[in-house]
């Protein structure tokens, strides 16, 4: 054996070691984000498969909920159903979801909702130029923009608890959902 | 009484794991052969241990015996027997004892074959395989307990996961992916055996080499059968998603592959020593790795099991021997310098350092998009995904290179041709390449990528078929017969050549498969009143009817249509379905219609439907040769079982180099004769 060798060896794994630790001590589902409490980045997009674009100066006074999704991401297809009951609820009311597809085809952003349902319009991204603008960090993440046009809530992970989805939205409603503790 | 005597064997087992431990090296120290069998004993005592324990979990299973945690989290009343006792691993705890029981068996068997001849070497291996096999113990009697009380007992439970209870290769999925991943404990028990002892001649390559081979099988068709049930079951006519679960079984089985072929090396060469050891070393830290990946919660998965405690046990237990691995590794290197070098760059050799290149590359290339998301938050503090577009775009190049690596190397020879020579052996392999080119260029292929992966694979088809058939002739020439006795005698002289080489034709068979059927896919989606039909490339489907049926444990909603040519000839019924199962509530579990033929799979999914059963929307997907990628895997194993059953005693003759001087701190190797 080789003693001075096996040192060094060691010493190099433990980069690695202590990067699985680091793993433990973080959920991989919770993300940093400073987008709550900022002005919502404007917005002006096309809407897949319509002849019709979308701007965020159209719902000032309203909520709008922003889901960026993919068709080649999984959670997105675990959390879908959750938020087509959540905007079939607040259909017809102050309330608009909208989906925006993050780098992916027209074709197989349509076949995806064709297959697990469309309950609310999805907008381009051409460049993915306001996901840049919103720090998004990958798919899917939803933010919650209140009727001052403020980001009040931000979460990188699916929604899968539609309760818990609800009493956010109500609580955008209302204004009570401040910015800071509300982003997960 | 079930649960006692299940929690007292796995308790048992955990003992006696640690006393086998200390017996094995005491009794190197000490040159005891009492001693060591006493340690043998520990191993196959743990065997049966392990046994009753599992046995007696299914007997509560059956019995629904819901006093017992793990019975009250899985079981259910109204599911059917066979069900029942697959969910024996439908769960982390449950699975972590079927865990344990495999490695048990696989340390059992290892140890009985390997006592006569392994010496300090077979010792230090029982103490590393009792350690790994102790760790699994200590998860059951801790963190990972199935046998916690429940109190009140309910009167039923949920069932299992509605995705184990669909299909019936979730009965074969797992159990495969388990012999695959525990079987690298052999090979790896081997080597830190080898490296403890410092017995580092190939005697470990020997002990090690069918179980290496023989997991490497079940991993192969674990993770097959795991797209094949993805395929038919999730309903987006789509196998791989490069999910951090299926990373984390595609790793290992990388290294796995490099170290199959790098060991021919070693093998007739004396070269690679030290890289062999640190293939088996890697596959078994990356088996580790993506149980910690997947178990611990350090990474969001689909697949991921529930976090806990459990992810500490696993991270201890990888720095445990990912940092000890490499402290002996690098330890011994220097005394496990080769002994040859190459002789020509158009070698058989060659050809396997270029595998192993492409395939470790490939290794990293994975492992960097699976652990890029975790990386990137360590370093920089945010988060990012890794998605297909990442694998897809890095890998295609490396699989079709591996493509080709498969046409070349049968046909060079070991220490390599003249380059003269090279025309004569590439000329019919080349003629292959040219006509699948052709082929494809005439079917509508026009991507490069698409191109070379169908040329390579004409090329490697070719090179490899034409290693059986000259080999045929050439006997039928020698013995006479007939084609097929001539055939059988040349795979039986050589069973660890031929079964490589069918294995090879398995894998171009799948590469085309999957080639194929990403190209040329093809889809719809309609919705369909009762009557209507839809015509989609040389089919028409009509939607006959809605119907939906009460089962015990589940609600299958299914739509009756009919499938015609696009000449109006009936080609039969298909029935896609959704599933409701009561207990488990929300949302229903597809189960495609797939009408699969070799030269095309028609696949229909149930997305929607009226709940007066007036309309049903579809998605109709048409995926040309899917069917072999079942088949190629088929082909594969069958190749990789005649490697292993064959051959037996029989060891590959090592070429001797022509004397050189010997290198400073080369040690003299006996001469082989076979």
């Amino acid at each position: 054996m080789n003693w001075k060798r096996s040192l060094v060896a060691f010493a190099a794994g433990l980069p690695f070691v202590a990067l699985l630790a680091f793993g433990m001590t973080r959920d991989p589902n919770q993300i940093p984000t400073s987008m709550p409490g900022q002005d919502a980045p404007t917005f002006t997009l096309p809407v897949l498969n319509a002849a019709d674009t979308v701007s965020l100066a159209r719902h000032a006074g309203e909520v709008v909920v922003l889901n960026f999704w993919a068709s080649w991401c999984v959670p997105c297809r675990i959390e879908h159903p959750v938020l087509l009951q959540a905007a079939s609820r607040y259909a017809d009311s102050d309330v608009h979801f909208y989906g925006v597809v993050y780098q992916d085809t027209e074709d197989n952003a349509q076949r995806w909702l064709n297959q697990l349902g469309q309950g609310y319009p999805s907008l381009l991204d051409p460049g993915s130029r306001t996901a840049v603008d919103y720090a998004l960090t990958g798919v899917p993440e939803t933010y919650i923009i209140d009727r001052q046009g403020k980001v009040v809530f931000h979460r990188a992970q699916p929604i899968t608890d539609l309760a818990e989805f609800i009493q956010l939205i109500e609580a955008a409603r209302a204004g009570t959902l401040g910015p800071g503790g509300a982003s997960s | 009484m079930l649960r006692l005597i299940g929690l007292a064997s796995v308790a048992a087992a955990f003992a006696i794991a640690i006393f086998g431990i200390v017996a094995a090296v005491v009794a190197v120290k000490r040159r005891d052969a009492g001693l060591m069998r006493s340690a043998r004993a520990a191993v196959y005592t743990n065997f049966v241990l392990m046994s009753v324990s599992n046995l007696a979990m299914i007997t509560a299973l059956l019995t629904h015996d819901f006093s017992i945690d793990y019975v009250a989290q899985v079981g259910s009343r109204a599911t059917p027997a066979y069900i029942t006792v697959i969910s024996l691993w439908s769960a982390l705890e449950g699975s972590i004892l079927f865990w344990g029981w495999v490695l048990s068996a696989y340390t059992a068997g290892a140890i009985w074959f390997a006592r006569q001849r392994a010496g300090a070497l077979g010792a230090y291996a029982t103490a590393t395989m009792l350690f790994v096999g102790g760790f699994f113990y200590l998860l059951l009697l801790g963190p990972a307990s199935p046998w916690g009380l429940v109190s009140p007992v309910p009167p039923d439970g949920p069932g299992p996961n509605p995705l184990l209870q669909n299909h019936w290769l979730m009965g074969v999925h797992p159990p495969l992916l388990y012999l695959g991943y525990v079987g690298f404990t052999v090979p790896f028990g081997f080597a830190v055996g080898a490296l403890l002892s410092g017995q580092l001649d190939d005697t470990w390559v020997r002990l090690s080499r069918k179980w290496t081979l023989a997991a490497w099988t079940f991993l192969s068709l674990a993770i097959v059968a795991g797209m094949w049930w993805s395929y038919d079951v999730l309903g987006w006519g789509g196998y791989w998603a490069w999910d951090p679960v299926e990373n984390a079984s595609f790793l290992p089985w990388l290294t796995a592959t490099a170290f199959l072929h790098s060991v021919m090396v070693e093998e007739r060469r004396g070269m690679l020593r030290a890289w062999n050891m640190s293939l088996v070393v890697a596959t078994f830290l990356l088996t580790i790795l993506g149980t910690t990946i997947t178990r611990s919660g350090i990474l969001s998965s689909v697949h991921a099991f529930a976090e806990g405690p459990i992810g500490l046990f696993f991270i201890s237990f990888m720095a445990i021997t990912l940092l000890g691995s490499l402290i002996l590794l690098a330890g011994r290197a220097g005394e496990l310098r080769g002994e040859a070098r190459l002789d020509r760059m158009a070698s058989r050799e060659t050809v396997f350092l270029f595998n192993n290149l492409i395939l470790t590359a490939f290794t990293f290339t994975v492992l960097l998009g699976t652990l890029f998301p975790l990386v990137a938050e360590a370093a920089r503090g945010v988060k990012v995904t890794v998605g297909a577009p990442y694998f897809n775009s890095m890998t295609i190049p490396l699989c079709v290179a591996l493509l080709f690596l498969v046409g070349v190397g049968p046909a060079l020879p070991w220490k390599g041709v003249e380059a003269r020579e090279l025309k004569t052996r590439f000329l019919v392999p080349g003629i292959g390449l040219l006509v699948a080119t052709a082929l494809a260029l005439l079917a509508g292929v026009r991507g490069g990528w698409g191109l070379a992966a169908f040329a390579f694979a004409g090329f490697a088809l070719v090179t490899n078929v034409r290693e059986y058939v000259t080999a045929t002739l050439a006997r039928r020439r020698a013995v006479g017969g007939g084609f097929l006795g001539a055939l059988t005698g040349v795979v039986r002289a050589n069973p660890r050549r031929y079964g490589g080489f069918l294995a090879h034709i398995g894998l171009v068979l799948i590469a085309i498969g999957i080639t194929a059927s990403s190209i040329f896919r093809l889809d719809r989606e309609v919705t369909l009143r009762g009557g209507e039909s839809v015509a989609i490339h040389d089919y028409v489907v009509r939607f006959d009817q809605l119907r939906a049926e009460q089962e015990p444990h589940k609600v299958v909603v299914y739509a009756q249509l009919t499938a015609f040519t696009a000449d109006g000839e009936e080609l039969g019924r298909m029935y896609p379905a959704l599933n409701y199962y009561e207990m488990r509530g929300g949302e229903p579990i597809t189960t495609p219609a797939v009408r699969s033929r070799l030269d095309e799979d028609l696949y229909i999914n149930l997305l929607a439907f009226e709940q007066n059963g007036a309309n049903a929307t579809l998605h109709v997907i048409i995926e040309p040769l899917v069917a072999w990628i079942w088949i190629g895997t088929g082909v594969v194993a069958l190749g990789a079982l005649i490697s292993l059953l064959g051959g037996r005693g029989r060891r590959p003759a090592p070429i001797r180099v022509p004397t050189r001087p010997a290198q400073l701190g080369s040690r003299p190797r006996p001469v082989e004769v076979s």
